[in-house]
């Protein structure tokens, strides 16, 4: 690969939920902003910019990541999930997410999306956490309305029920 | 914020990672999991004329053992040494200190490397190396050389790399038949920057204890089996030496503190799981 000049812009393409889609960016275009702004979808939440609040998480290649800690050049030619892939084409809410909604894990919805998409990447590699397993992991999010209660209810209850 | 402007550079192997270093000059930085150097750049604490990606080197990306280590390249994600089967076995402190380690999210990216590199004093993976006395691969254009790990980190967020050097590779040794091995830490939550991070181990005749989170780089000792009152003036002389800082998360004074009776408790059980 040749080197990036940082004042020009670069095509990147990447696989976004399914879909193969390319915007503009320049070298130090943070993911967070290219999926936002060049994109346009809407799940991919900023709180802090700095890796801690965990409202951006991402998976790109199967790998969860902090959308604001990785560059939208080096997402080109991945594979990328955000929370728009959950729900179904026709609007339907996945079953993770309904037990989010019948558990009250969330309040504003900020953190949501990043905790989805954290949970997708993590239940696959242990699909029936202890409660304190579940506590640790939702350890790297920040939550500021629901206390975290709600959501590990949610998510205690999709692993006990879910027929996905 | 954002980053300032930089220039960005794949690169495929650690020959070509150098070269564009020493083209690069001072402010050229590498990047791998971005996990540590991100934050820097969106700060603007950092401000690299150049990065440099090393994430996809492929000859960087192994976890290999070989007499009496486990070499770990530049490009090994902290989950992927977590995974690996031979961690509990072979690298038993690595593996208690592992969880303490960020998040699960901030695992899944970060490198094992790059915490080195990073050198954050609080970090445990910088902390782990010290107390087992690892060291590092360091490459440029000029050639290669190892440095012991009390000789790499000279101070907050400073090691003895120099400009136009990169860390390739990093080798924790295994651990050693007789010995005992204890990590644990204090952290406002859990996967925070450590307070006071504590590494112990403890041999037929001797304990050795890191302390990472209170002096500016990992500070290590080393006391004969010492028990009762010999062991908690020796700890206390231990925290009383590391200095130590008020600052929002707690004062100096609660720091020696935790020295002095975690230290107590980590090396008791480094003692108790002696094979
Ligand atoms: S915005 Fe990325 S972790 Fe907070
Ligand atoms: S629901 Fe509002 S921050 Fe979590």
């Amino acid at each position: 690969m040749s080197k990036l000049n940082k004042d020009a812009r670069y095509p990147v393409t990447m696989t976004l939920n399914g879909e193969e889609v390319t915007g503009h960016a320049e070298p130090r275009m943070l993911l967070s902003d290219f999926l936002t702004h060049e994109i346009g979808i809407t799940s991919c939440h900023v709180g802090c910019e700095h890796g801690v609040c965990g409202a951006c998480t991402v998976i790109v290649d199967g790998t969860v990541m902090r959308g604001c800690l990785t560059l939208a050049v080096q997402a080109d030619g991945t594979t990328v999930e955000t929370a728009e892939s959950l729900a179904s084409k026709d609007g339907k809410l996945s079953e993770l997410q309904l037990a989010f909604k019948k558990h009250h894990g969330l309040q504003c919805g900020y953190c949501t999306t990043g905790i989805l998409m954290s949970l997708t990447a993590y239940l696959e590699e242990n699909p029936k956490p202890t409660e304190e397993e579940l506590r640790d992991m939702l350890s790297g999010h920040l939550c500021r309305c629901t206390g975290y209660v709600g959501i590990v209810k949610a998510v205690l209850d999709y692993c006990e029920n879910s027929t996905e | 914020m954002k980053p300032k402007a930089f220039d960005y550079l794949k690169v495929s192997s650690a020959e070509e990672a150098v070269v564009a270093l020493a083209q690069g000059g001072e402010d050229a930085r590498i990047i791998a999991g971005g996990l540590s150097l991100m934050p820097m750049l969106n700060f603007r604490l950092a401000e690299p004329s150049i990065l440099i990606d090393i994430s996809k080197v492929d000859s960087l990306n192994y976890i290999r053992e070989a007499d009496g280590h486990v070499e770990i390249g530049a490009a090994t994600r902290q989950a992927d040494l977590m995974r690996w089967d031979g961690l509990a076995d072979k690298l038993p402190l690595v593996n208690a200190a592992l969880p303490y380690v960020g998040h699960y999210q901030t695992r899944a990216k970060g490198t094992v490397c790059g915490s080195l590199s990073h050198a954050d004093p609080s970090s445990e993976l910088p902390l782990c190396l010290a107390v087992l006395e690892g060291e590092v691969d360091l490459q440029s254009t000029n050639g290669k050389r190892t440095i012991p790990a009390d000789q790499f980190q000279t101070g907050m967020l400073s090691t003895a790399k120099q400009a136009g050097e990169m860390i390739t590779a990093a080798r924790y040794p295994t651990a050693k038949d007789g010995c005992g091995y204890a990590f644990t830490e204090m952290a406002q939550r859990r996967g925070d920057f450590a307070i006071v991070a504590l590494a112990a181990i403890a041999s037929a005749k001797s304990i050795k204890l890191g302390i990472g989170g209170v002096a500016d780089r990992p500070t290590v000792r080393e006391w004969d089996l010492l028990e009762g009152d010999a062991l908690n003036n020796a700890l206390n002389e231990f925290a009383w030496d590391l200095g130590g800082y008020d600052d929002i998360h707690a004062t100096a004074r609660y720091r020696r503190e935790l020295v002095r009776r975690l230290g107590r408790r980590v090396i008791e059980e480094a003692k108790t799981c002696r094979s």
